[in-house]
């Protein structure tokens, strides 16, 4: 296998006991400097991926590489190298919030002041709070200080399992800008969010369910990639609408989406016919638009062809 | 190098800033001396006795003011009739009665046989022991000292001497075993759960993922326990010596040795333990079942080994705070020097040994 990749993956499976199969027969490939999506609802096997790549844990078959070590053999080399940071808040919470960087730093064999320049623009904010402990830190702020942690000895990939799960909305989208500014930095990040309005914000992304890989590409081609028209429907009683629209004869699928309930048809139909049969159901209040498809329809409409 | 200080250094700041624990840690050896020393001891001091003085003699003044003088008993009270005794008894009063005889006077006088009743409480039936025993001894001697300058019967005198705790102060026992358990609760305990907590809290996994070699976290998780069951050490010794008046014969430096030998086994155990379980919760449990427990009973800390039933002296063995409760008396009190205690030690050693061993087999280098 060439090196010219910075993550390879190749038919990985992993069983954890006899009946669960968190990974089948995943491949993908993940280029230098690029800012790879991993896209999946909960137990889709994102974190075991994610765990496989940082040497914790050993898959049943298949091979990966990071930066062109083998993640079984390899280990320690690719140890020294990432940047890992779990799913779940990992620093010492007793520790300040310096304390807790210049753990790290030191334990990869380096200084804050070597690569500062990496972490500045994240640890500006974080600055003022330096002699905070790390557990009497914001949601935000604990994954800003995580990230600085796991960039501090300027790793070649960074692996980050949902850095963002219950995080606020403004920090979440902090949180991107600052992963886009690291990918100028050639950084290779594979990042993984059950978020899928994060998609976007992706190069390429890699939707995953049930261990099985359903689509690789980049947002756009994903999106494009659904072809049904597509209408936004609202009523005043939304639970039983998505249930009527289901039993509708002209119906491909029907999600609820925000406020509204995405309605992908078989066919190009009026809305008018819609709004009569809504009208016929009992349904008052009734608003149909036509909507703009997002990687969450693409991604429900991968789900039920599976 | 750097990453071995910083990673100590962490540790430190673990332990100081959990304030409850450390002083938990360090206020529970002065506690425990100080419970076990004054609290929990089966010295007689003063202990309440009554007596039934049937002969109303010249002797039995004598023997009273003789038991009196020696300081281990005080009169609670002077009996009329053999019914108040068993009354005396139930309501907890005394703890032993003495019944002199009406005939006691005449007999001794015509140099016949003659009796003196001990009646004691035997609920507690130490105490009860001990007390017949000082009794027993001060009314023989009295005896002894009447007949002195006459013609006896021959008669043998067993004459007692107790080597290395004259007095029998149950201090000399308790402080090796205090000692023992605290050292094994610092030791194996507090690094099991350390372990564990850095598992639980999901910050082994980002180690695991750092270069840091498995060997080096466990080391430098250990380490500053080390120091803090040697400074437990050093409190309870200078409690039992400068408190209890209890001795230091041997070397010094043989001790301190021995302590770390015991310490470096007991961090072993502890790792062992952290090496099998995930949750803090499960480490203490096990620590505490199958360490502490076995340290305090079947130790001989409290029940000497020799009376247990053959089984329970057969697991002792396997027990390594016997191994050294047995150093630290040889070395405490009678003063020998490793020529008497190198088959312990090397007991001790190879246990550390083998728990090292197995600790690093069972060391997981990834999460599963």
């Amino acid at each position: 296998m060439a090196t010219t990749q910075a993550i390879q993956v190749e038919s990985l499976s992993k069983r954890y006991g006899k009946n669960v199969q968190a990974l089948n027969q995943v491949s993908f490939e993940v280029g230098r400097g690029e800012l790879f999506g991993l896209i999946g609802p909960d137990g889709a096997g994102k974190t075991t991926l994610i765990r496989i790549l940082a040497t914790l844990l050993l898959a049943n078959e298949g091979q990966a590489l990071v930066n062109g070590w083998e993640v079984r053999r390899d280990y320690r080399k690719i140890r020294s190298h990432i940047g890992y940071m779990p799913g779940r808040f990992s620093l010492y919470q007793d520790l300040s919030v310096e304390e807790n960087l210049h753990f790290f730093a030191t334990i990869f064999g380096t200084t804050i002041e070597e690569n500062y320049e990496l972490i500045r623009d994240i640890y500006v904010q974080l600055e003022p709070f330096r002699k905070r402990k790390a557990g009497k830190l914001s949601g935000g702020m604990k994954q800003k200080l995580a990230l600085c942690c796991a960039l501090i000895h300027k790793p070649v990939v960074l692996l980050l399992d949902e850095p963002t799960t219950g995080v606020d909305p403004v920090s979440r989208q902090e949180f991107w800008e600052m992963l886009k500014r690291l990918k100028e930095k050639e950084i290779t990040i594979l990042v993984s969010t059950p978020y899928m309005d994060e998609a976007s914000l992706c190069d390429r992304v890699a939707l995953i369910q049930k261990g099985n890989i359903l689509s690789i590409d980049k947002p756009a081609g994903i999106v494009s990639a659904f072809d049904k028209p597509l209408l936004a429907v609202r009523t005043n009683d939304m639970y039983r609408l998505i249930h009527d629209l289901r039993e509708f004869e002209s119906t491909h699928s029907a999600f609820p989406f925000g406020e509204y309930v995405h309605l992908a048809l078989r066919n190009a139909i009026w809305p008018e016919a819609i709004h009569a049969y809504l009208a016929g159901k009992e349904h008052t209040d009734i608003e149909i638009k036509p909507a703009q498809a997002t990687i969450e329809d693409a991604f429900m409409e991968l789900m039920t062809q599976e | 190098m750097k990453q071995f200080g910083i990673f100590i250094q962490k540790e430190l700041f673990h332990i100081f800033r959990d304030r409850r624990t450390l002083l938990i840690l360090l206020g529970m050896p002065i506690v425990l001396v100080l419970l076990f020393g004054f609290a929990i001891t089966n010295e007689i001091d003063n202990a309440r006795i009554a007596i039934l003085d049937q002969s109303k003699g010249e002797m039995s003044q004598k023997i009273t003011q003789r038991l009196l003088a020696s300081g281990y008993f005080l009169i609670d009270e002077n009996l009329r009739e053999v019914a108040e005794i068993e009354q005396h008894f139930r309501e907890g009063k005394t703890k032993m009665a003495i019944v002199f005889p009406p005939e006691l006077q005449e007999n001794l006088r015509r140099n016949l046989p003659t009796q003196i009743q001990l009646i004691a409480d035997a609920t507690d039936p130490n105490t009860a022991t001990t007390l017949i025993n000082y009794a027993s001894a001060i009314i023989g001697r009295y005896v002894q000292d009447q007949g002195r300058g006459q013609a006896m019967p021959l008669q043998i005198h067993t004459e007692v001497k107790m080597l290395y705790n004259p007095r029998l102060k149950s201090v000399f026992m308790f402080v090796p075993g205090v000692m023992t358990v605290i050292l094994m609760l610092v030791s194996a305990m507090m690094t099991s759960i350390a372990i564990t907590r850095e598992k639980e809290l999901g910050t082994m996994e980002v180690l695991l993922a750092s270069p840091l070699r498995p060997a080096m976290i466990i080391i430098g998780k250990v380490i500053p326990y080390i120091l803090l069951a040697l400074a437990n050490t050093v409190v309870i010794l200078m409690l039992g010596a400068f408190v209890f008046g209890m001795p230091i014969k041997g070397s010094l430096f043989l001790l301190a040795l021995e302590c770390l030998l015991f310490v470096i086994t007991s961090l072993a155990l502890g790792i062992l333990i952290s090496t099998r379980t995930e949750s803090q919760q499960v480490a203490m449990l096990i620590s505490l079942m199958m360490l502490m427990l076995p340290t305090i009973l079947l130790s001989g800390f409290i029940f000497p080994i020799e009376s247990m039933p053959l089984a329970l002296q057969v697991i002792s063995n396997i027990i390594p705070a016997k191994w050294f409760i047995i150093i630290l008396k040889n070395v405490m009190l009678k003063g020998t020097g490793v020529e008497f205690i190198w088959k312990e030690s090397l007991i001790l050693g190879g246990m550390a040994l083998f728990f090292i061993g197995a600790s690093v087999r069972n060391f997981k280098i990834r999460l599963e």
